[in-house]
């Protein structure tokens, strides 16, 4: 089995993390104490999320301006990782708000915004299952995807810098407060944890993309 | 911008004519008013606010959704011939920011009415208020044309819009909460241009985009 350079950091990455992120060490914090540790699984969520969901409307941009339909697949299924990151990131983060917060869901601007997220992006697969035409589904999907993109984008930007929230950042910073980890854990998590998801993401889009287009190219001779 | 002119004359002139829509919405209005007060008489201020803005949205997406879906397909290519699709989708959005600020007026009143009025600073009541009407219309036009091209009904413009239009109207709750008492806050005028800004961004992308989607 043959790999390309990145596959490899990736499975690498995210075995260091697996390891370094649940038995390292790191500093220990009133209410915060072991759950820190999330650190390393629930923030690079919200980072990857956010890169796919960009690549997502720049490969929609891209469809519309040259009807190329290879976008419009690449295009859904970023989108695809993208809330499927959401998922996860809006789960890891209830599990943590459970012990830190006492309930899993408290109507944190936050969590708010990642609601809104996953029920904007499930509202461009419905958009897109609605309509059978392949062409006008690309089209379609597209104009939705940049206007949804650009209403969604700086409402989750700006608002929950303008409202105080529990989570960790408090008022600035909507992802993290600085001043919580130290040096090794900030290392871990850019050079190990954030690149290293994001790799998975991407690794889970191309398979999607190859399959997809292999069916398509089944559709053509069929 | 003399074509812009023409299409919004038009839809002026046949809501005129027809009053279907004006009429329409405020007796759907008055009749979703009067089954909330039978319901629970007249609420406390923080419901009352919830209430309007749930009844402005779906006041918007009824009264929207006829812009684009009451267009036959052979009338829409006619307009987009003799116009082309900016003038057309700017006319429709005039008109639908002016509908909507008419209807959020009538339904404060009917909410005065029927609901009470816990409204202490009526002005700024008014101004979030007609804000408000115009950022969902603004939102609600561009949806229902993406939801006429994709050949469904106003459910579907629902299920789009509802999502997107959230981070908007949690800032008009917001803002609209402070009219209820005579307090100053000062986070005010950022939000009224957060708002602002959105609906500039709104018009701005509806211009944009809106001509790939009539294209086939």
């Amino acid at each position: 089995m043959r790999l390309a350079w990145w596959k490899i950091l990736c499975i690498v990455q995210l075995l260091i993390i697996s390891v370094a992120g649940l038995l390292g060490d790191v500093p220990a914090k009133p209410i915060l104490n072991e759950t820190i540790r999330n650190y390393y699984f629930h923030v690079p969520m919200w980072f990857g999320m956010m890169i796919f969901f960009i690549v997502s409307v720049v490969f929609s941009v891209k469809y519309l301006r040259s009807g190329n339909l290879e976008h419009d697949i690449k295009a859904v299924e970023f989108a695809n990782v993208g809330l499927l990151f959401c998922v996860l990131g809006l789960s890891t983060g209830m599990i943590w708000a459970n012990y830190t917060w006492g309930k899993p869901w408290s109507n944190d601007p936050k969590q708010i915004g990642a609601a809104i997220a996953f029920l904007i992006y499930f509202a461009y697969l419905v958009l897109r299952n609605s309509m059978l035409d392949p062409d006008k589904r690309a089209k379609i999907g597209a104009v939705y995807n940049i206007f949804a993109f650009a209403m969604l984008f700086p409402t989750i930007w700006i608002i929950p810098r303008l409202l105080e929230s529990l989570h960790p950042g408090g008022m600035g910073n909507p992802a993290l407060n600085p001043g919580d980890v130290d040096s090794r854990m900030r290392y871990l998590f850019y050079f190990i944890a954030f690149p290293g998801w994001t790799l998975a993401g991407v690794w889970i889009a191309s398979l999607h993309i190859r399959l997809k287009k292999l069916e398509e190219k089944k559709l053509q001779h069929a | 911008m003399k074509s812009v002119i023409a299409l919004f004359k038009k839809d002026l002139l046949l809501e005129f004519r027809q009053q279907y829509t004006l009429y329409g919405i405020i007796l759907y209005v008055a009749s979703t008013i009067f089954v909330l007060f039978l319901a629970m008489g007249q609420p406390e201020d923080h419901v009352w606010n919830g209430l309007f803005w749930m009844i402005q949205l779906f006041v918007c997406v009824n009264a929207v959704a006829k812009s684009f879906l009451q267009e036959s397909r052979g009338r829409l290519l006619y307009f987009y011939s003799i116009a082309g699709a900016r003038d057309f989708i700017l006319s429709k959005l005039i008109f639908n920011m002016l509908l909507m600020a008419v209807l959020s007026l009538i339904s404060w009143v009917l909410f005065g009415l029927l609901l009470g009025n816990p409204v202490q600073n009526g002005a700024r009541f008014m101004g979030v208020a007609v804000l408000g009407g115009l950022g969902l219309s603004l939102v609600f036009t561009f949806l229902s044309a993406i939801a006429a091209r994709a050949q469904q009904n106003a459910a579907l413009m629902a299920i789009l819009g509802f999502p997107l239009i959230i981070p908007q109207i949690l800032l008009m709750m917001k803002l609209a909460n402070t009219a209820f008492s005579q307090v100053i806050q000062d986070s005010l005028g950022m939000i009224v241009l957060l708002l602002a800004g959105l609906d500039l961004l709104v018009v701005a992308l509806a211009i944009i985009l809106f001509p790939f989607l009539w294209k086939d």
